[in-house]
């Protein structure tokens, strides 16, 4: 077998060592990339940024753990930016794995900015079927949560006290792993207007730009790349712009297997037909 | 640090280089660590489901407040489960019909109006030369009507029509390309946070041992 051939049987294992490496590397060496800003990322933070201290915002925090390693920096940093300005705070969590996952952020910003529940901001936690769950907020939050997470009906929280649906928060953010997105597009901006904006997954991010290009929602997040550029932004943590070097490596290795990859196909292909 | 974090921060590391172990080939390991994953995940999900519909929307409801009208939702419910039963399996056509006309009915209008008429609108643009922006609007425009010529099956795909077909599967491809380009990044930071988590791992458990 020659060496094209042998290029195109090499065992996926070597692939997965070489990336392993490529990415151990940076780990133990770190080192930092520019991160260039969006206009789609820079409109959220402008956003976020033209709220005045005691504006409420929504932050739908709609994503599981196993998406962790890409969205939560960006629920981390907006939700930082946000009490660093003394913006309140509307959360949700519909995915259903996710509201043990959001409690735990929730409260570890709000420690580190003393803010209390109730009068800061107000967990709502999750409720099942989220579109309808997202339809029935647009008539009154208390429709699918009488009570916030911690069992305390929103009556009795300060900050919702004049608070009823949409028309009481200045926009939405969602944070999403999955179809939530969709709901919150459809039923949030579709029936009741909601300003929208989204930080979702890398592998979503291509889908919903012709929202972006349509002005259904005005601003948008992908992947990790999203997060590095809203943390360099905001500058409210550095998880995701650490991991931009990971990510740099692993991207110059993947390019150079494709490259070897369509060479060994080529050439083999050029061979067979000799 | 607690003795709890470093156990609990370990155990993950443990599954985490279980479920890598995949990478090598299939093994009791991996597959301890995926039935754990999903076993752990449906058990969440069926109390959080519990305490946060069933018992908020049926049991509280009926119990505490006598409102029995809520036991009929409840009822349609449980009609579902009659498809594990070969014989009684038509019951659950009834809840599913009921399901499936709410929420078309809710969904039609609102996808036609959001996925549809906002999304031509979006690519009713002016087209000009006075700027690059125009010719980006012809470029989307161009783009569209090329997509949708690919999928047009009535007209054989000869002469302009199969260039415009052509260049629709070209224009696919390219947004093929950058949703794989973004699906890599996605993957690429799964894999970078577990070995972030290793790092932190380890200088957890130094600091403990050596205080280091």
């Amino acid at each position: 077998m020659d060496f094209y051939n042998r290029l195109m049987n090499l065992d996926r294992r070597w692939v997965y060592l070489v990336v392993g490496i490529a990415v151990i590397i940076p780990v133990l060496n770190p080192f930092r990339v520019p991160v260039f800003v969006t206009q789609e990322v820079r409109s959220i933070y402008d956003f976020v940024e033209s709220l005045e201290p005691g504006d409420i915002m929504f932050l739908a925090i709609d994503y599981d753990p196993q998406a962790m390693a890409e969205v939560h920096p960006m629920a981390r940093a907006i939700m930082r930016q946000c009490f660093a300005k003394d913006v309140k705070l509307i959360i949700s969590a519909l995915s259903q794995n996710g509201p043990g996952m959001a409690e735990q952020l929730i409260s570890e910003v709000a420690r580190e900015f003393g803010k209390k529940s109730g009068i800061d901001y107000c967990y709502l936690g999750y409720k099942p079927y989220f579109g309808l769950v997202i339809l029935a907020m647009g008539q009154n939050f208390r429709i699918p949560f009488p009570e916030d997470y911690y069992g305390v009906p929103l009556d009795s929280l300060p900050m919702m006290r004049d608070v009823r649906n949409y028309d009481d928060v200045k926009g939405v953010v969602d944070i999403s792993s999955g179809n939530i997105t969709d709901a919150w597009i459809i039923y949030g901006n579709g029936r009741y207007d909601v300003k929208l904006a989204i930080g979702v997954t890398g592998v979503m991010t291509a889908n919903y730009y012709p929202y972006l290009a349509s002005g259904q929602i005005f601003g948008l997040m992908g992947g990790l790349k999203g997060a590095s550029e809203y943390e360099a932004l905001s500058k409210q943590g550095d998880r995701a712009i650490k991991m931009m070097s990971i990510q740099t490596t692993a991207h110059i290795v993947i390019v150079l297997f494709i490259v070897a990859g369509n060479i060994g196909y080529f050439m083999s292909r050029k061979k067979n037909k000799k | 640090m607690d003795l709890g974090t470093i156990i609990w921060n370990t155990i993950a590391l443990f599954l985490t280089v279980c479920i890598f172990s995949f990478l090598y080939k299939d093994n009791p390991f991996y597959k301890f660590a995926e039935h754990l994953v999903v076993g752990v995940s449906a058990g969440y999900f069926a109390i959080i489901l519990f305490y946060n519909g069933f018992v908020p929307k049926v049991w509280i409801p009926v119990t505490t407040r006598g409102e029995w009208w809520y036991l009929l939702p409840a009822i349609l419910g449980v009609m579902t489960w009659t498809r594990f039963s070969k014989k009684w399996a038509w019951i659950s056509r009834f809840s599913i019909a009921f399901y499936m006309g709410i929420a078309v009915g809710v969904a039609l209008p609102l996808e036609m109006q959001q996925r549809v008429v906002k999304q031509l609108h979006a690519t009713m643009l002016p087209v000009h030369f006075m700027d690059i922006q125009g010719f980006w609007n012809l470029l989307i425009i161009l783009g569209v009507l090329c997509g949708l010529v690919y999928f047009f099956f009535s007209v054989e795909h000869k002469g302009a029509v199969g260039g415009a077909a052509r260049l629709g599967i070209w224009i696919l491809m390219i947004g093929f390309g950058a949703g794989f380009g973004l699906t890599v990044m996605g993957r690429i930071s799964l894999l970078a946070d577990r070995i972030q988590f290793m790092r932190e791992w380890y200088l957890m458990v130094t600091q403990a041992l050596w205080g280091a």
